[in-house]
Formats: C-alpha cells, structure tokens, sequence
C-alpha cells in the first residue's frame, strides 16, 4: 500500500473496504491483479507492477492459465486499449480524448491501477484549479514558523508520482486554465520538478508517467497549447459502435453498480436496457434506428454513462417504490431529465421524438404513456 | 544434370521479391520459367528498358477483328469485351525475377496457360463473364496465395486462401498479417522457399484426402480443371525448356503450384489435359498501371490492401519504420500541418512498443499507423486518412517505353500528350483552361473528344453552363483501363481525332431521343470534331423533321443554342446547326399550339419548363425574326385563354408582358382571377404568372393592388382552396422579396392617398446638393455637367 502523506490526516485507507461508496479500481479488483500478477511471466517494465501484456489483458478481460476469469473492463475496439498501454511502456504521457461518457476517466483508473497498482494520485482540473494542485504547496503555518523546508511543503498528487515511480492521473485536463496546463509541460519533457525555494528538484524515478483526460465537445474548455499536445500521445474513444455493443455495456456496469449499492435483486430487464440504449443512441445521432426518420438532436451528450445512470436509478425506483420489476415507468423520468437539458430548445426535440417516434411503435405504448405523463 | 528450382511466392510480397533475388542471384539459373501468359514472350525484354517503370501489367485483349474503321461502325461495342490483365509492382517477385533475367541475359519465359485459352471464357463461369468487371478479371492472381480478402463465405476452401489456413493453424485470424510476420517482415536468414513449398505440399495432401464435396466448396465452377490445365501447361513449358539444354532453370509460380511443379507427372497426362481447349485470338502488350488498382480497395479482387507500404518495404534499405514515419511527417507538413521530429521520434517508439506488445518481429503497418494516429495526428482522424491515400495505397502510375507495342491511336494520344503538355498522372489534378489560348483550346478539345471516347481522363468541373464560355474547368486522373478502352476505341480510327469523329457519327445515328441526339451535336462542337457535324446534324433535321412530340423538340432546343453560341466563343463553324435550329424553331412554333391545349396539371407543369427553356434560349440566340415568331405564336395562345391550363396561361400572360406585347395585362389579370374563373384554375394562373421572381410585384403597384385586391375579394371558402397553390408561389420568392412585397403591401394604401414619387418620399433639394456633389466627382461627371 502506497505510503501517505496528506496533510491533516485525511490520508490512509478506511479500515472496512465494504464500508466505503465506491472501491478503488485496484481494490475492487485487487484479486484479480494478485492473479495475472501471479501469472505473468513476461518482462515488466521498470516501475510497473504488471508487463504489458497483463495490463491490457487486465483492461480487456481474459482467461489466466490456471481458469481465473478477468473481467473486460473496456470494451471496444483493442487496438486502442494496446496503444494507450504501449504509449504508458515507453514512458510517455498518454491523453485520453473523447466525448463525455466514453469511459475516458473509467480507463485512466483501471491503467494506473494495474501499473502502478494505485489509482489515487489524482488531480482534479477545474477552471479554478491552481499551479499548486500540480507542483506543489506550502504548508504555511510551518513555512512562517521555521523558513523554507522540505517539511512545509505539500507535495501535489503529481510530484508523489514522480517520487514513487508511479502513474499521476489529471481529470478534465482542458478545464484547467492554459497557463495552469503549460507547468505539465517541464513535468513531461524533462521528467524534473524543480523547487527553487529549496534549491533542490524532485526527478522523476522510473515509471512516473501521465494520463490525462479531456473532453473534446464540453463548452468552457481551454485547449491545450501545441507544446502540451506534442508531449501526449492521444487515444480517441468513440462512443460504443453498435446497439447491441451498448446494451451490453449498460447491462454490465448496471449489474455491478446495483451489486455496489446493495439495491434489493431485481433483474435488470434486458427489454427495458435495450429501449434507454435505443432512444439514447438515435436521439444522438439525429436519425432512428431503421435509417429512415431524421430526428433533432438535444443539447446533452446523452453518453452511455448518462444511459447506466438512468438505469440505475431506474432500478432503484423499481426496488424501493415498485414491484421490483423494472417498468417503463421506472426510467421515464430519469430519461427525460438526460434529454431535456435546455428546459426551452430540448423539450421541444423530446416532444417530437415522443410523437413522431415513440408514439407509432406499438410495442413501446406503455413507455409512451408513461413519458406522456413525467412530460 | 539439370537442376530445377521451384519458388513458391506470394504475388505483390515485398519479402518474397526479396528473397527470391537473393536465391536468383545465388542459383544463378541459365533459364528463368514466370507464371503469366507465355505470349508475353516476346516482350518481356521491355521490362529492361529504362523508359518501364514498374506499377505496370500485362495486358491481353482480343485485337479488332475489322481494321477500318468503317467496318466497325455499326455502332455497338462488340459482344462483350475481353481482356485480363497481369500487374506487376516494383516488389512484385515476379517483376523481380524479370528484371534479374534480362540484367543477367537469362531468357525469361512465361508458363502460365496461354491467355488464348483463358480469354475463352470456361462453360461455367458464363454468367460470371458478362459482368461489367470482367476486364479486371484477374486470372493470374485467382489462385494465388496473395489472395488477402479471399471470398467472403465462411467455409471458403484450403484452395482459395491456402495462406488463410496456415494462419489459421499458427494462431492469426489475419493471413496477409502472418505472412508478414513469417515472410514479408523477415530480414535476411536463409530461404524461406524450402519450407513454403513443404507447406503447401503439406495443405494440398490434406486437401486431397478431403472429401470431393468440401474439397470445392466456395469455388467459382470450373476453377478446379481450370488450375489442372494451367499447372499441366506449367509442367508442359518447363520440359520443353529443359529438352532446349537449359541446365540451372528457376520456376517462379504462386506458392499454391510448387507441389503440382514438383511432382512427377508423365507429359502423355499434361498432353491430355491440354488437348482441344478452344482458343480466342489474342494480342499482348505492356500497360503503365497504378498502385491504386493494385489495392484491394478499388475492387480489384486479388489485389494488396496497402501496395504503398510494400512498395516501401521494397525499396527502404534500412529502417523502414523510421523512414516511412519520417515521410508521413513530411507529408503532413506539406499540409501545414505542425509535426516536429520529437513527433517522429515518439511515434517510432510507440509503433515498435506495439509491435513488442504484440508479439510481432517488426513493427507492421497496423503499429505504424496507430502511432501516426496517437502522436503524429494528435488523434484525428483526417490527417490518417491522408497519410492512408497517400502513401498507404500511394498513387504511383507506372511507365511504359517507346517500343512497347501500342495501337496507333495510343501513339496519336501520347503524341498529342506531349504536344500539349498534359501528363498523365494517378493522382487527381485540377486544370484551368482559358480557351482564348489555343494551346488550352487544342487541350480542351483533346480531352473532349477522348471522353467522346469513352475514356474519362478528364472530368469537366461543374461551373455553371452559362457563365464564363471561355473559361473550363477540368479534373484529370488517368486510371490504368484507360489503355483497354483506347485499345477497343482503336475500331474507331487511328487518331483521336479520327475515332472520335467515327464514335459520335455511330452514335447519332443510333441515339434513342431527339435530347440525346442534340447532346451529341453539342459535344461535336465542344470537341471540333467538324467531319463528324454533317452527319450529326443530317440524322438530326431528319429526327427533328419526322419527330412530332412538340416536348421533345422543345427539350432539344437549349442544348443547341448552347452549342451554337458556345462554338462561336471556340471559333468552331457552327453553319449547319444554325439551319437545324432554325428549323427547330418553326417547327416548335407551329407545333406548340395543338399540343398546349388540354393539359391536366402535372403535364402543364412539365410543359411549362419546356416554354420557359425554349424563351431562355431564344433569348440567348437573340436573333429577332425567331423571337418575333415565338411571340406572335404566345400571343395566338394567348388570344384563347379557355383552352389553355391556367397555370401556361398565366406564364405566358407575363412572358409576354415581360417583352412589352401586351397593355391589357390587369384586364387579363383580373379576368383570369375573377368570380367567375374556378378557384383553382385562377389560383393557377396567378402560380404562373409570378412564378420566378416577385420583381415585378414589387415595382408594378397597379399589378400587386390587383392581386391584392383578388386575393382580399376571395369568399372564406375559396381563400382556403386557393392558400395552397398562394403558398407554393410566394414561398419561392426569396425572403427578401417576399419582406419588400409586404412593406409594399402595407404602404399601398398610404400611396394611394398620398400618391407623390414612387417610393413616396420627397427629396430635398437643397440638402441633397452636397452629397450629389460629391457622387458626380466620383463618377467623374463634373466636367460635364
């Protein structure tokens, strides 16, 4: 376990791992990463807790020698899992663009989980977040008391990756402020994190690399200076190709997220997943399924993750206040409310789709009816 | 004793070409037997020359049986045209063996079955014949193992895809990428020949023990016999080529044939095989070709899916990750887009780590684009599409020398090529032409006349017929087929000039359509072909005189008023159009009368079209003994409105307007849309009448005050059956138009009461003198005022 040292003592693990909301990646699926370590005869590269090889197996699921199953934890096209894990190997940044809801932020914590076996050294951009939050902060009740020393600083989750040889992780990289972004770029080149007040620097040991996320539709984004880009190599997640791809996606993530909040059994009607996947992906793509009806786009990204969350909280409707079967009446509300963002421009594309499209297929009149009535 | 080498190789494999040098130069055969068509024996010595540049094919087709060009002017194209072709790249083992023969004095020979035999199409594969494709029919690729997309069908046979079934068996569900990794991505060690052909003896022993049924599955008929009779004339030539006294002879053949080569088969059985196959009459040349036809990507069935990369694995000495890197930099760069050698660096790094991770000896070209993709293109899609077009397929047009044999009208062409200098190349180019030069004329009517030809080189641009008569716009590619259709056109004459005057004279005598007819006139004209006018314009008075549809006439029309102003801009005689169109004209006039009378409503909005085409033209004609007929003719139309659709008559009403015929037009008007008159017919007539601009609603008051007027007079019940047909008229208007018609209309009243200048607003004298001033000292007026 990584050794801690935030101040305040905020840091250590929760004692239970039950106890907490959501597990880290590699707490979740520390079992699993015991295994392929276990397993895993092949070269590793310095710093990393697993070889390649068993780090994209661990990403894309698998069968270990001895019968253990990996669960997929991306799925999609594998190229694209083998260039991020390539680009990790030969120690360069690795940025991860995509629309929201591509599993940008899921990927970047399932690869710093299995490389470095810890996915908490993390960032968070904002628009308001500091060049502290990146280099590193003075703890200044100490600062004034005794002067510049290594014990008033505040290491940044980054300069503890570059001391532990291990994977930073920056959320929402283009939400940062450009002159904010541009510190990366020493990070990045020199692999050295100078501290002039103490004359000294903090070089990077083996294995610190990067994994940013950015999102490339979001407004209020503040794109990345050329110098920044051409120190990242960049993996595009597209959105899941086909329905069937999607639904399968949704079904996973529902079934473990509902397993997470103990919400009481109650299948996940395979039906009803279909249904949100449809109406997602053809209110998406401006056009219905069948090819033939050109249909407004909304505002909102409608991404798979908003699809999971509608389900989700579908689910739980059903098990609390209904009979425990998923209903059409159960993720009607969260639909509308993942669509009707702009409460002025997106009703109007929900209402057309509702009367144009939903309303001629016979076989989706309880959806209609229950829409009709959140709407 | 004699000595045979068999090499089993992979068509268009780079590794292959390599390897098979290094153990030609090793072998140092007196005799070197290459799959392809033996009547290539004679020419294979161009391939020496410096003026080959390799993409190129080998091109069998059937010569014109006819000869004058007379003969063959009954006007179809032949039943069915043959020809198969035998592409080489500069990586092409065969190619390889070729040129290492020619540069050793070795004698080269073809052994495949005589494209004689295989330009006869087999009784099987009949309807697969008549297929428009059946020129790229690629009989000497059919069988080989470079066959990467083989047929689609999941049980395909071990036949088909040999090299399917090895990857299969060594883990790959891709065969082009294990051979890649086996073979193509291999550099140096010992020949890889010895345990190719042990493969294959190996798959084609499984494959005899198969049942019959599942040991042809997925094949096309007749394949089987078809492979028979072309390994027997394999065996057959290499015999004969060791009875000559050759002693060291290398054979060069798809890996698929080595067993069938090596094994000891008595010539009785080939003798038999090869007996009485029908035979067609065959010619062969050289024909530059290009890597896009050699990609898979075009349809070319047995083709490579990235003839750019192995050409560069060819051809690269060292390093071929970095230096094609490097070169889709460069090319990035030549796009402006920003790509540093950092980037470079980092995107050899990441292809070889992939490669590493993949478990693959060398970086392929799937690692490779992934790092152009991640570091070189920032993730964007567009730049991998370039670099993919590029340089992946790469349009490389290959070169053939001066002696290749050529029909003349290919000699004309490349003639006329230098003459103009316009050269051929692969890659789409756009070409200005100012007509007013004569070289650009001479180019411009070149490149007419061969799209007479059917031979598409150059593409006109779309800019609008009736701006700019001086100025074309062309898109050039030159695509390897072009070859075959010159060599079929070469029925037609032995110029250009001359096959295409012979082509447009064939097919106005068998145009189906008056319009077809006058659109070949037109490109007569475009492309000076003045031989061929006369008979052109003979087939179309006597079309014009016989036909009696009115609409087809009038459909004719523009398309040679087109031609006639065009061909003065070009300087071409345009005498005997003149007299056709001016025959036209009567005729139309005197025709127009009977056929305008009785129409339902979808034929007077087709027949509206025609009139307004017909006024368009003889405006652009401008000649004033047609206009005036063309008018008196509307006005006799005119005269008795009850038998014409509100719709023409309400068009012609304002044609005739417009021309200043007719004072009594709100009479008209308000007749034509008055109680009386149907709602939808007045409806019709005021659609009609303003269709094609609300101009003159805006600036005739008296005009809008009286469809105002109607409009404002109409009963509840028949405003809602005249809204429709209202609407479909003033939507057309331009939203502009349609805002200055209703401020006109809000103001007609104050106008009225008001009644001072058009526009109602009085000038100030006094205050305009500055400003008036001024306007004339810009103009330079002054002086003189």
């Amino acid at each position: 376990m990584t050794e801690k040292h935030l101040p305040g003592g905020l840091g250590g693990r929760p004692s239970g791992e039950t106890s907490v909301l959501r597990p880290h990646a590699e707490q979740e699926y520390a079992g699993e990463l015991a295994r392929l370590a276990e397993h895993d005869d092949r070269p590793r590269p310095p710093g990393w807790r697993l070889s390649p090889w068993a780090v994209t197996t661990y990403l894309l699921g698998g069968e270990l020698p001895d019968g253990t199953a990996v669960t997929p934890k991306y799925v999609g096209p594998r190229r694209l899992m083998e260039v991020a894990v390539a680009t990790l190997a030969t120690d360069r940044a690795l940025l991860l663009l995509g629309v929201p809801g591509t599993a940008k932020t899921w990927v970047s914590e399932h690869l710093a989980a299995a490389v470095s076996g810890d996915s908490t050294l993390l960032v968070q951009g904002t628009a308001g977040t500091a060049e502290e939050a990146i280099r590193y902060g003075w703890n200044y009740a100490r600062l004034l008391a005794e002067g510049p020393s290594e014990q008033a600083l505040v290491e940044s989750p980054l300069m503890r990756a570059m001391r532990l040889g291990s994977v930073a992780r920056i959320e929402e990289l283009t939400r940062m402020p450009s002159d904010v972004q541009d510190t990366l770029i020493t990070v990045l080149s020199e692999k050295t994190l100078p501290v002039p007040e103490l004359n000294t620097e903090v070089q990077a040991r083996k294995g610190f690399t990067v994994i940013a996320t950015a999102n490339d539709r979001d407004r209020g984004v503040n794109e990345l200076s050329s110098a920044l880009r051409r120190r990242f190599n960049t993996v595009v997640l597209p959105l899941p190709e086909s329905v069937e791809e999607e639904v399968g996606i949704v079904a996973r993530r529902v079934d473990q997220i509902g397993a997470g909040l103990e919400l009481p059994e109650s299948p996940a009607g395979l039906e009803e997943i279909r249904r949100v996947v449809t109406v997602f992906r053809e209110l998406r793509s401006g056009v219905t399924g069948d090819g033939r009806t050109k249909l407004k786009s909304p505002s909102g990204t409608l991404s798979t993750a908003e699809a999971i969350s509608v389900i989700t909280s579908g689910l739980a409707l059903a098990a609390h206040f209904g009979d425990g079967v998923l209903r059409a009446a159960d993720v009607a509300g969260g639909i509308v409310g993942a669509v009707v963002q702009d409460p002025v421009s997106d009703r109007v594309v929900w209402q057309e789709y509702l009367e144009a499209v939903v309303r001629d297929r016979p076989e989706w009149r309880d959806f209609y009816r229950a829409c009709r009535e959140v709407s | 004793m004699s000595h045979v080498e068999v090499y089993g190789i992979r068509h268009h494999g780079p590794g292959s070409a390599r390897a098979l040098r290094g153990a030609l130069e090793e072998f140092k055969p007196d005799a070197v037997l290459i799959e392809g068509p033996p009547e290539a024996d004679p020419i294979v010595e161009l391939a020496g020359e410096p003026g080959m540049v390799p993409p190129v094919a080998l091109l069998a087709y059937a010569p014109a049986t006819g000869g004058a060009p007379a003969a063959a002017g009954a006007g179809d194209r032949g039943d069915g045209r043959k020809a198969a072709f035998w592409p080489f790249a500069e990586f092409s083992p065969e190619w390889q063996a070729i040129r290492y023969a020619l540069g050793a004095g070795v004698p080269v020979r073809f052994c495949d079955l005589p494209a004689a035999h295989q330009l006869v199409p087999s009784p099987g594969a009949e309807e697969e014949d008549s297929e428009p494709e059946d020129a790229e029919q690629e009989s000497a690729e059919k069988d080989g193992p470079g066959e990467g997309e083989a047929p689609p069908e999941p049980a395909e046979g071990i036949r088909l895809d040999p090299l399917g079934w090895l990857a299969k068996a060594a883990g790959y569900d891709d065969a082009e990428r294990w051979w890649d990794d086996v073979v193509e991505h291999r550099g140096g060690g010992p020949s890889p020949f010895p345990a190719i052909a042990e493969a294959m003896a190996e798959l084609r022993e499984q494959l005899a023990e198969l049942p019959e049924g599942a040991a042809s599955a997925g094949l096309p008929p007749g394949h089987l016999l078809r492979e028979e009779q072309r390994e027997a004339h394999m065996r057959r030539t290499l015999r004969r080529t060791l009875k000559e006294g050759h002693e060291r002879v290398a054979v060069v053949c798809g890996a698929w044939h080595v067993p069938a080569l090596r094994a000891k088969v008595p010539a009785a059985h080939d003798d038999r095989t090869l007996r009485g196959l029908p035979k067609a009459k065959v010619a062969m040349t050289w024909v530059p070709w290009t890597h896009g036809r050699l990609s898979g990507r075009s349809g070319y069935g047995a083709g490579v899916r990235s003839p750019g990369w192995y050409h560069h694995l060819f051809t690269a000495p060292d390093r071929p990750v970095e230096r094609w890197l490097t070169a889709a930099a460069r090319v990035l760069r030549a796009e402006d887009l920003h790509v540093s050698s950092a980037h470079v660096i980092e995107a050899v790094r990441l292809a070889e780590a992939l490669a590493a991770l993949r478990g693959r000896p060398l970086a392929g070209l799937d690692e490779v684009t992934e790092a152009t993709r991640a570091v070189l293109c920032e993730g964007a899609d567009l730049p991998v599409e370039l670099i993919q077009r590029r340089m992946v397929v790469g349009e490389r047009l290959g070169a053939v020398p001066e002696r290749t044999p050529m029909v003349p009208l290919q000699r004309d062409l490349q003639a006329q090529q230098r003459r103009l200098r316009l050269k051929p190349s692969a890659l789409d180019k756009e070409q200005d032409l100012d007509l007013r030069k004569p070289v650009d004329l001479e180019r411009s009517r070149l490149l007419h006349r061969l799209r007479l030809l059917h031979v598409d080189w150059g593409v006109p641009a779309e800019t609008g017929r009736s701006k700019g008569t001086f100025r074309e716009t062309w898109t050039l590619a030159w695509r390897p087929e072009f070859d075959v259709e010159l060599i079929e056109a070469s029925a037609w004459g032995t110029t250009v000039r001359g096959a295409a005057t012979a082509r447009a004279e064939s097919a106005a005598t068998g145009a189906g359509t008056l319009a077809d007819l006058t659109s070949v006139a037109e490109r007569c004209l475009l492309a000076d072909l003045g031989d061929a006018l006369p008979t052109v314009m003979r087939v179309l008075a006597d079309r014009a005189a016989v036909d009696t549809d009115v609409a087809q006439l009038m459909s004719a029309m523009p398309a040679l008023v087109r031609a006639l102003r065009y061909g003065d801009v070009r300087g071409t005689p345009t005498g005997p159009l003149r007299t056709v169109v001016d025959g036209l004209v009567v005729r139309i006039c005197v025709g127009l009368p009977p056929a305008v009378t009785g129409l339902d409503d979808d034929a007077a909005r087709e027949f509206l079209g025609h009139v307004d085409a017909v006024h368009g033209a003889l405006a652009l004609l401008a000649e004033d003994g047609h206009i005036e007929r063309w008018r008196r003719t509307l006005e006799g139309l005119v005269a008795r409105p009850e038998a014409l659709h509100g719709l023409i008559e309400g068009r012609l009403t304002r044609l005739l307007l417009d021309a200043g015929r007719l004072h009594d037009v709100a009479d008209r008007m308000a007749r034509a849309v008055s109680t009386g008159t149907a709602p939808a017919r007045a409806a019709a007539w005021v659609e009609g009448f303003l269709s094609g601009g609300g101009l003159i609603l805006m600036h005739d008051t008296a005009l809008l005050r009286l469809v105002d007027d109607w409009i404002a007079g109409l009963p509840g019940d028949s405003f809602t059956d005249v809204l429709p047909l209202l609407r479909r008229t003033f939507g057309a208007y331009a939203d502009a138009e349609r805002r200055a018609i209703g401020e006109r209309l809000r103001r007609l009243d104050q106008t009225s009461a008001a009644s001072s200048g058009p526009d109602g607003e009085d000038v100030d004298a006094a205050r305009a003198a500055a400003a008036t001033a001024t306007t004339l000292h810009i103009l330079g007026w002054e002086g003189s005022s």
